[in-house]
Formats: C-alpha cells, structure tokens, sequence
C-alpha cells in the first residue's frame, strides 16, 4: 500500500491510495488535475509530468532512458521531473509528494 | 457534443476548465463508459483486465465536473434551424453550441463471404475487442488471419502472437503501413513480424471468404488460399459524415472547419478523426486520424466556445507499439524527397527523417525517444538539420551537433 500526495498548479492537494497500477492511473482515477496520460500510460505523449518532492526524489527513483529523453522535451523539466506512468505503486513510494507541472 | 471519446472527453473536461457554466450533454452510440482506443489492440487485447483499467475519465470525473454522459445512444439528425438534434430514441435536444466528434468506423470492403464468415470482426471497440477475445480463448493454435497491414492489423497480429495464435497478415499492397510510412520503414516491421513468427505476405488480395461451420478458408487473388478460425479486418476507416452532410455542413475529406475548429456553420464545430482542417506548420489541408489531434482540437474548440482567441496550430504526432518496439512519429512526411536514416549502436533502435530540401518534414524513431523529441525541436523552430552529422553515429544525437550551421 502506498500513500501518494498530489499538488495540482492550482495548488489542490489530494492525497489517494492504491495497491498497484500506476501512478498515472491512481491520480486519474482520483481526479487529479493536469495529469492527463493522454497515450494511456505507454511513455508517449508526456501529458503526466509531476516534480518529485525533493526529499522524495530517491525513494522515486531516476526516469529510465526512454522517459528522460520524452521529459527534454517538457518546458518546465528539472531534475526531479519524471512522467508518472511510468512510476509504478509499490511501498517503496509511501508517502511522497508529486508536484504536478500542468 | 456528438460522439464521446478521445475528442468528445477531452473537450467536455476543457470546456469546464475554461469556466463554462451551462450544460455539457455528450452523445455516443458505444454504451461503454469513454476509454483509450490506442490500447484496445494491444494492452486491453492481451490481458484480462477490464475495459475500466482503461478508461478516459472516472465515473466521479463526470458527475464532479457536471457532464451529462448519454451512452448508447444515436443522433439521428441536426435541425440547424431550431438548433436542435433528434437522438434515435425520438427526443429532442437543443442546442447553443454543437460539437461532432463523430469519428469513424471500419471499412469493411465488399468481399463475397464476409457476412457469413464465422468469428470476423472489425477492431474499432471495445465491444469488437471483447468479442476477438472471446473468439480466441487462450490463443494457443488458433489460427488468425488478419486483413490490412496497416498499424491496426500489425499492432493485432503483435498482440495475437503474444497470445499463442497462429498469425497470418494478408496485405494487398507490395508492402505493409504502404500507405503511412517509407518503404525502409515498412521493411523493418516486416522483418520485425518475421522474426517474431507472423506470417506477413504482400500482395495478397483477398477476394472471397468461404466457410463451413466454424472453418473459414480466406481466398486471394492470386489463387492462394489461408484458412482461419478467426478473421479481423483492419483495412481502414470511414469518416461518419452523414449527419453533417445531411445538415448541409460543408464537406470535403470530412467535415471542413475553420483554424477554430467551426464548420461552415459557426455555431456547430467538427473535431477529432471527423475533421478535415488546415494545418499551418506545413500549409494544407488534412484529415488525420490520432489521439493527438483529437485531444488538441479539442482544446481550441473549447477554448474558442469559451469565448477566448485559439487558433489549431499543433504539430502532429503518433505512436504505435508492436512486441518490444516503440515507434514514435512526429510530423507529416507527405511529399518527402529524401529520407535519411540515423543507425544507433543498440540493434532495433534508429529513427528515419524526413526532408524536403532542406527542411525536416517528420521523423519515425523506433526505440529512439532522444530522436522523436530532438525531431520534435527542430520541426517545431523550424531549424536545419546538418545531414552529414545526422547520418553520422559518431556524432552525438543532441540538437546542438544536429543543428546546421
């Protein structure tokens, strides 16, 4: 179980939980502003872009070779920037916080 | 709104993000709640989860955001003049504003059989799906033959074999994705499928389908003959124009909009597959078929009924996933006179540019996101590639290398 705080730009905080799936699909299912996954969760549209907290940049984990180079393209890329299709849920990530971008 | 998924959704949900208050009615024939297409012939095909996994918006999306979902029903037609449409249960809806996302459907070619084949289906739905699943059971030794090798019928046979069938694509043209991609495009996902055990054949043109029982014989022209347990037809689409062309909408190929998505009637808009449009980025007209148009239309339509100053301006772009390969495209390679082709060290990764002169058109990368997103750039700046660095492994894929001097 991991337990997963969203910051919306508008800054809406919502905070769900899940066993499984993405990160992606938990903050759709929960309403989540600005994370659209528009590809549906497949690395290719971008359309979920989140700034991991950065006290929580480790438990999260570096984007995989395919992801870093879709974020370049993002305007508001930093170094805590990941696409959160493609975090999957586990309890390693209990507890972070996810700055959405858009 | 007429029509409900990717366009219809994501206009709905703009709609409210520009701070419309009225009432937003969305209309559609599926009666499934509005899901992702792209993953129905490849996630949702090979496993068993339900088409909720794969849905667009949450049921709780729909009532937080106050937008009416009519599923399952048909529009019938548009009364211009009342501003009005009658669904197929005999109602009537008025209207301030219409939007058609009316989409497409399968072409199914007239050929001698079809009707009475056993287990053939078009892939459009999640309902077709569920019914190819059904038909298939655990795949293992079933034998499936897939008509049309465009993305649909090898993103079908990929998913298939996966499943444990026997995967036969019957192509008419002398090579698959001919009408989408270059013939050096086209040879690797030929190559790609052979490897992987699809039995890809060009130049088969199917001209009757025989069946007795539940063994359907698929017949070429070339006298060739493919038995089958189960068909899929993935041979193109048909724009559903008939309730626009029947309100007198002006129609080219599909239904022609203006750089703020309004048909010639500028209280009703067209969007997504159904909209044949100007792109501004390579100056004409087109009518594509992508998730990506459609999410963008979307957001001008909404936009623009808002009442705020959007024009449609994107660069398209489309993906396709085919066993451990990820092509990414972006732009429009209509009309190329050189393509170029960038090898990198891993095996199954390279992308292929597209030039006119010396502008990039499109690129197709295949496992190759750095060259889709550097493509992306350049098309988008409008900056010149150097070819001879391109094609050259020993200069890094990075846009400052790239970039013509």
């Amino acid at each position: 179980m991991a337990k997963i705080t969203f910051i919306t730009s508008d800054n809406e905080t919502i905070v769900a939980e899940a066993n499984s799936g993405s990160v992606m699909e938990l903050a759709k299912d929960n309403n989540v502003n600005g994370i659209d996954g528009d590809c549906g969760g497949v690395c290719s549209c971008a359309t979920c872009h989140v700034h991991v907290a950065a006290g929580d940049f480790d438990k999260v984990g570096a984007p995989g070779e395919i992801e870093a180079d879709m974020l370049e393209l993002e305007d508001n890329y930093n170094e805590h920037s990941r696409l959160c299709c493609q975090i999957d849920i586990s309890d390693a990530i209990d507890g972070v916080t996810l700055h959405v971008v858009n | 709104m007429i029509g409900a998924s990717h366009a219809g959704v994501n206009f709905a949900f703009a709609l409210r993000k520009e701070g419309w208050e009225g009432r937003i009615v969305l209309f559609d024939k599926d009666p499934v709640r509005p899901y992702h297409r792209p993953p129905l012939s490849k996630a949702y095909l090979t496993s068993d989860d339900p088409i909720e996994k794969h849905s667009l918006k949450s049921a709780e999306s729909y009532e937080k955001e106050q937008i009416e979902l009519c599923l399952g029903v048909g529009i019938i037609s548009i009364n211009r003049d009342t501003k009005t449409i009658t669904l197929d249960t005999g109602e009537i809806q008025v209207y301030d504003q219409l939007v058609l996302a009316t989409g497409a459907r399968p072409l199914m070619p007239p050929i001698p059989g079809m009707d009475t084949a056993h287990q053939l289906y078009p892939l459009r739905t999640a309902h077709d799906v569920q019914q190819i699943k059904a038909a298939l059971g655990d795949g293992k030794g079933k034998r499936a033959v897939i008509i049309g090798g465009g993305y649909i019928g090898l993103e079908i046979a990929a998913s298939m074999k996966k499943l444990g069938a026997e995967v036969t694509v019957l192509e008419r043209e002398a090579r698959v994705l001919a009408r989408v991609t270059a013939p050096e495009m086209s040879a690797f996902f030929q190559q790609l499928h052979a490897e992987q055990g699809v039995n890809v054949l060009t130049n088969k043109n199917v001209v009757s389908i025989a069946t007795e029982g539940a063994d359907n014989i698929v017949h070429c022209a070339d006298g060739s003959q493919y038995p089958a347990d189960l068909i899929v037809v993935g041979v193109g689409i048909r724009v559903n124009l008939e309730l626009a062309k029947d309100a007198g909408l002006e129609i080219e190929n599909g239904i022609k909009v203006n750089a703020q998505t309004q048909t010639s009637d500028t209280a009703i808009y067209a969007i997504g597959d159904c909209s044949f449009h100007h792109n501004p980025l390579y100056n004409r007209w087109v009518r594509l078929e992508s998730v990506q148009n459609a999410v963008d239309q979307a957001k001008v339509a909404a936009a623009v009924i808002a009442g705020k100053d959007a024009s449609y301006n994107s660069l398209p772009w489309f993906w396709s996933d085919q066993f451990d390969v990820k092509l990414q495209m972006v732009g429009l390679s209509e009309g190329y006179d050189e393509l170029l082709i960038r090898e990198e060290e891993s095996e199954r990764k390279f992308s292929a540019w597209y030039f006119r002169g010396d502008q990039l058109l499109a690129v197709d990368a295949v496992n190759n996101a750095k060259a889709y997103v550097i493509g992306t750039k350049f098309i988008t700046e409008g900056k010149q590639v150097d070819k001879g660095k391109l094609i050259d492994t020993d200069v890094p894929l990075k846009p400052a290398d790239l970039i013509k001097n």
